[in-house]
């Protein structure tokens, strides 16, 4: 069991947690591996289906940290050093990015010469779709997000040490010019990644749905990790039901917002009713899929919605644990149902290796955040807020 | 002229929570706190109940929603059924949208509305107005009122305790 010091917040025991999850992360990757085998084809869907999950889930976390600097939210100051941790982990996210490099051909039709020959819409699209320059922009992208998380972090923890209050303004700085920075790249990394599978296929508000997704699924992964460190009686007395109830509201706001965004794509594409537009819906309903879709407008949306309406509910923590698993699990169907249509030829397949690839990756994911959590103090001790967020009220 | 209540004010808004506590823990229930600002934590020294009016904003959302959808089919299947786009005439995708907009009309006509007759608003004047005083709620002063109605108000012991928790310029108010 971990614990902390209670007056520097430092750990002093570490726990098993992060053992445990390199464990699963590497037997999950080992297995993951030994399917690429068997089945190269499934193995790179389902690689790029659990990396497109844990890749929105940790830029969620890192645009936490830039929302929370850029408004100079009092509430989140306590929570910070968690989300902080899990954007540290975008490197490992690019290593888990460079074997789907290997598999375009298997992912991608725009990288196939002989069919964008014969196929004037994709030549039309092949000065933006093509190898070179898809390399180059997932580059970009990387660059950005891990340049933005390495210097949040790296000012949020030079305060820790030198105790000066300016850090928290360049904070907010860095943060106002990252957010526009993180918009745009994870909008056309999200029509690179995902909406390319169809490269027919196009919306413009695609990667506002895809962050939606991802930074109400990083709230709902706080919600379980303050939870996890509370049954450790860490930080239970500084992340109180208030704060949890400041959660709640995320994710409450965030769950409509994603049902939105998502039924404004449907609705223009409902209403306009052209061919290469209502095909992506159509390969999402026919062959069992409608089941996934409906599972989505439910799970994802009409079940989180009526729970997280009511003021006590938000304040349960027991509910908001409910609540956060069914996100979480409805995250993975969304992204599942992202991609896989694509490859799936007659039917819903969910293949072992999707299993493995998430636990996998997610495993690597989860030791490095802790690792990364508790080299640090577990709160930002000498941020001026500070003080005021642990006596939050709602 | 009848008597309204009595109202006291107090240093701060420290002071004001704390005699709220205190007004509550006597058994008095007809009382009311005035401050420039919000202050976190009154409703609960208060000890206000959660207010109602989210069940109403939720109520009239709801009727919104249901007027919204049948209006829709009516006109569409019954009244004015013409074929737009070669689609069904029952297409309720497309009645989503506007469903969705009267949720949220008569949803925030439920708020205000709610919010108004939940305050016994609007009305053009109220007996605290009658002390000269309590026009300083809206700048610096944070007070307290007792009302008359209540079943422990009593006038010599009401004073005594307002001034026993730190009430000062202790004022009985009178008025219609």
């Amino acid at each position: 069991m971990a614990a902390i010091d209670s007056q520097t917040y430092t750990f002093t025991d570490r726990g098993r947690f992060g053992i445990a999850a390199l464990g699963a992360g590497v037997l999950g990757v080992v297995l993951t591996v030994i399917g690429a085998f068997t089945d190269t084809h499934t193995f790179f869907a389902s690689w790029l289906t659990a990396f497109a999950f844990w890749a929105t889930i940790v830029l969620g976390a890192l645009f936490f940290v830039m929302l929370q600097h850029a408004t100079g939210a009092v509430w989140s100051v306590v929570t910070r050093r968690a989300a902080e941790a899990m954007s540290m982990t975008l490197p490992l996210l690019l290593l888990c990015f460079i074997p789907l490099l290997f598999g375009l051909h298997d992912l991608f039709h725009w990288t196939h010469a002989e069919e964008v020959a014969t196929d004037h819409l994709l030549q039309w699209k092949s000065p933006y779709l093509n190898t070179t320059f898809f390399i180059i922009r997932a580059a970009v992208y990387f660059a950005a997000w891990i340049g933005l998380a390495w210097g949040l972090n790296r000012l949020s923890l030079a305060q820790d040490r030198d105790q000066n209050p300016a850090h928290t303004l360049t904070l907010r700085k860095l943060s106002a010019g990252g957010l526009f920075l993180f918009a745009f790249t994870l909008t056309f990394a999200a029509f690179d990644w995902l909406m390319s599978l169809e490269p027919h296929w196009y919306s413009t508000i695609f990667g506002v749905y895809v962050f939606t997704g991802g930074f109400l699924t990083s709230m709902a992964v706080l919600v379980l990790f303050f939870q996890f460190l509370r049954g450790a009686n860490i930080l239970s007395d500084e992340v109180t039901t208030d704060h949890y109830h400041d959660f709640g509201r995320m994710l409450f706001a965030f769950t409509v917002f994603w049902a939105y965004i998502g039924a404004s794509q449907y609705y223009l594409i409902w209403y306009a009713n052209l061919p290469e537009e209502t095909m992506w819906y159509l390969a999402r309903w026919e062959h069992g899929w409608y089941v996934v879709s409906l599972l989505l407008i439910f799970g994802h949306f009409v079940i989180p919605f009526v729970t997280l309406l009511f003021f006590r509910l938000k304040r349960n923590l027991t509910v908001l644990r409910f609540i956060a698993v069914l996100l979480i699990v409805m995250h993975f169907v969304d992204i599942f149902w992202l991609v896989m249509p694509t490859f799936s030829d007659g039917g819903v397949h969910f293949s072992w290796m999707h299993l493995t690839a998430v636990i996998g990756i997610g495993g690597l994911v989860l030791w490095l955040f802790w690792t990364r959590y508790t080299a640090n103090r577990a709160i930002p001790v000498y941020d001026p807020k500070l003080e005021d967020s642990i006596a939050h009220r709602v | 002229m009848k008597t309204y209540g009595m109202i006291a004010e107090f240093s701060s808004p420290a002071a004001l929570m704390d005699a709220a506590k205190q007004v509550r823990t006597a058994g008095y229930s007809k009382f009311d706190c005035h401050s420039p600002f919000p202050i976190h934590g009154m409703d609960e020294a208060m000890g206000l109940k959660r207010s109602p009016v989210g069940y109403i904003v939720g109520g009239m959302a709801a009727l919104g929603a249901v007027i919204g959808f049948s209006l829709q089919t009516w006109v569409t299947t019954d009244a004015y059924p013409l074929v737009i786009s070669g689609k069904p005439l029952f297409s309720w995708q497309a009645y989503i949208i506007i469903t969705f907009a009267l949720f949220v009309l008569f949803g925030a006509f439920g708020a205000v509305i709610g919010m108004f007759r939940l305050n016994r608003l609007p009305r053009l004047h109220h007996p605290l107005f009658y002390s000269e005083q309590f026009a300083r709620v809206t700048d610096d002063g944070f007070m307290l009122h007792i009302e008359a109605d209540d079943t422990q108000f009593d006038e010599e012991k009401t004073e005594a305790f307002l001034a026993s928790v730190g009430g000062t310029n202790i004022e009985l108010v009178r008025g219609a």
